[in-house]
């Protein structure tokens, strides 16, 4: 049992960690997901003092209601 | 006009229905235990946790009596926010005051007073680390990350009951798990040592924050989930980990405090560490580093520096961390391949850590000045110096070499405390800061004096205690191996504990600093709570005024 362990953990194990991280490191620079990372940098700096009730798009005519 | 779509109030609802017949099974069985535990400690810890659970049924059926938890969709739940703050000042003060007078136990032996066994070291040692640990910065966790996951999802926190069940389950929990150590019951594991029963209290109330903070997280209505969001979800899912697996065990009596562990032996020491290590990667790294990138942004009102290097650091973090473990297991029976990956991650770890690090400073760029005029900004930066040193120190320390030297010296101590004190306490302290006056909605602390001092002090405490200790250690590991011409030990053992008094004495002093540190701001709290701030401070930026900055 500790032999099959070990060996799965040494390899494959260790394979599919570096795809997986790789993964995320292609994710983390692909350049086209500049502007949606520049956004969420925002997040913190661009927040209300009450939550959003509904997407704005979704529910346009409320809008005015609320306004 | 606002619509009332928004407002609900809970009445009898299944999730109040639930955590109602949790109390009640929970009393239930507080009271056969008062009345059949095999065990002394048990009969007697049992009247607590059922003086607990009926506190929980009396609470409960007041608040179904009075129409039930109000969810109302269109504010943002701050009194639960207000609550964590409350106990984490609480709790860091207690915490720390054990702390204190460990240290001067250790210098001064005579304090372990004789008559009265729970003030001997071995019981205070633990409720030491557990408060401080557990009970301070698990509030502290608790409390932001509730606070965090609202603002950056734009949405009420989920789960109407639930975040008060986790809230007030949370203290029960310490209060079990504290009283416990002090009348003997303990599972002798390191940083896990609360028996099987507080241990499920534990998973239950766990999984209630887990599935709080996923559901709010699923309402969310902003597209991209924010970093500090990921850092602090990862500390819950692999707390919730850890926390299952290094507790399994088999408890000698349903209605027994004692229990035996499923792990024997190596595995059980690995299984020991991995949890032990992990606790200081997800509970005391993870989750505050999701403290970071909120509260470091939003204080400077500056973007994170990076937000790729954001989510490279999350991620080399997850994937790296979880195997440093077996470097706590150098030259023992550990099979030295897992010795030497549990090295080898733990120096791949500079990479993540430094790289989280240099995102954390650089955010201040363009905003360099608030550290000579804004003092919180300094508590913050200063944690994430500390957090820099202390992750330089520790993979140097896991090198199989060097931990011939430092291992069971003061120098782990000393590491410990550099990250504690100096990134987890100050990070705590300066997100603490930005809360006070953002939920009580004051215009800045009552004094920035104070924090000045607060700052000042802590730093210096932190200052003795990590040189006082780091001096002693090396001592300490060099003697320990001096061999003399014929190959005896130079010194005795004793001789080394003796050298230790001087830099003990420091150290207390050390920690008292740190103490007076959180009791000035306490205080500050307190004033600032009541409403007597006065000065303005131009830094605590009103939440709503962002529009401005668009």
């Amino acid at each position: 049992m500790y032999e099959i362990l070990s060996t799965f953990a040494q390899t494959w194990g260790l394979l599919i960690f570096v795809v997986l991280f790789a993964a995320a490191l292609v994710y983390a620079l692909w350049p086209r997901n500049q502007a949606r990372f520049d956004a969420a940098a925002n997040a913190p700096l661009t927040e209300n003092d009450t939550p959003a009730i509904a997407d704005e798009a979704e529910t346009k005519d409320e809008t005015d209601v609320r306004a | 006009m606002i619509s009332a779509q928004g407002l609900k109030r809970a009445g009898s609802d299944p999730s109040t229905a639930i955590v109602l017949l949790i109390t009640v099974l929970g009393a239930l069985w507080a009271l056969f235990a008062a009345a059949y535990a095999p065990d002394a400690a048990m009969r007697g810890q049992s009247w607590l946790i059922l003086g607990g659970f009926l506190t929980g049924i009396f609470l409960l059926t007041g608040s179904i009596a009075g129409g039930g938890v109000i969810t109302d969709e269109r504010e943002y739940n701050e009194s639960l926010i207000k609550a964590g703050v409350i106990a984490s000042l609480f709790w860091g003060v207690a915490g720390l005051l054990v702390g204190v007078i460990i240290a001067f136990q250790l210098a001064f032996p005579v304090l372990n007073l004789e008559p009265f066994g729970f003030t001997s070291f071995g019981r205070l040692r633990p409720l030491h680390t557990s408060a401080v640990i557990f009970a301070f910065g698990g509030n502290v966790l608790i409390a932001t990350s509730f606070y965090v996951v609202q603002r950056t999802c734009r949405t009420r926190i989920a789960g109407g009951i639930w975040p008060w069940f986790v809230f007030w389950g949370y203290q029960f929990f310490i209060v079990i798990a504290a009283s416990g150590y002090l009348i003997g019951i303990t599972q002798g594991r390191e940083y896990a040592e609360p028996e099987w029963y507080a241990d499920i209290w534990l998973t239950l109330v766990w999984v209630a924050y887990l599935l709080v903070f996923l559901g709010t997280l699923w309402k969310r209505k902003e597209p991209h989930i924010y970093v500090a969001n990921w850092f602090y979800l990862a500390f819950i899912v692999t707390i919730a980990v850890l926390h299952v697996i290094n507790n399994l065990a088999m408890p000698v009596s349903w209605l027994g405090s004692r229990s035996y562990s499923a792990f024997a032996g190596v595995q059980d020491a690995l299984t020991q560490w991995w949890y032990g290590h992990n606790a200081v990667g997800f509970f005391l790294t993870a989750g505050f580093l999701g403290i970071m990138y909120y509260f470091i942004p939003k204080r400077v009102n500056r973007p994170v520096y990076s937000y790729r290097l954001s989510i490279i650091h999350f991620w080399s973090l997850i994937f790296i961390y979880i195997w440093a473990g077996p470097h706590h297991l150098h030259y023992t029976a550990l099979p030295e391949w897992a010795q030497t990956l549990g090295m080898t991650f733990s120096i791949m770890l500079w990479m993540p850590s430094w790289g989280g690090m240099i995102n954390g400073l650089m955010t201040l760029s363009g905003a360099w000045d608030k550290l000579r005029t804004d003092p919180v900004v300094r508590m913050l930066v200063m944690s994430v110096a500390f957090y820099g040193m202390s992750t330089f120190e520790g993979p140097v320390m896991s090198i199989r070499a060097v931990n011939a030297l430092s291992h069971y010296t003061d120098w782990t101590i000393g590491h410990v405390h550099s990250g504690a004190l100096g990134w987890v306490g100050f990070v705590s302290f300066g997100a603490l800061y930005c809360l006070v006056p953002w939920l009580w909605k004051r215009k800045g602390m009552y004094s920035k004096a104070l924090v000045d001092w607060h700052f000042w002090v802590a730093t210096i405490g932190i200052l003795l205690y990590i040189t006082s200790m780091w001096s002693a250690a090396i001592f300490q590991g060099l003697w320990w191996r001096t061999y003399n011409a014929l190959g005896f030990l130079e010194y005795s053992f004793v001789e080394t504990v003796e050298a230790m008094h001087v830099p003990y004495i420091i150290r207390a002093v050390g920690g008292v600093l740190y103490l007076v540190g959180a009791l000035i701001m306490v205080y500050n709290v307190y004033r600032t709570v009541r409403g007597d701030a006065v000065e303005d401070d131009e830094n605590v930026i009103d939440q709503p005024a962002l529009e401005a900055a668009k």
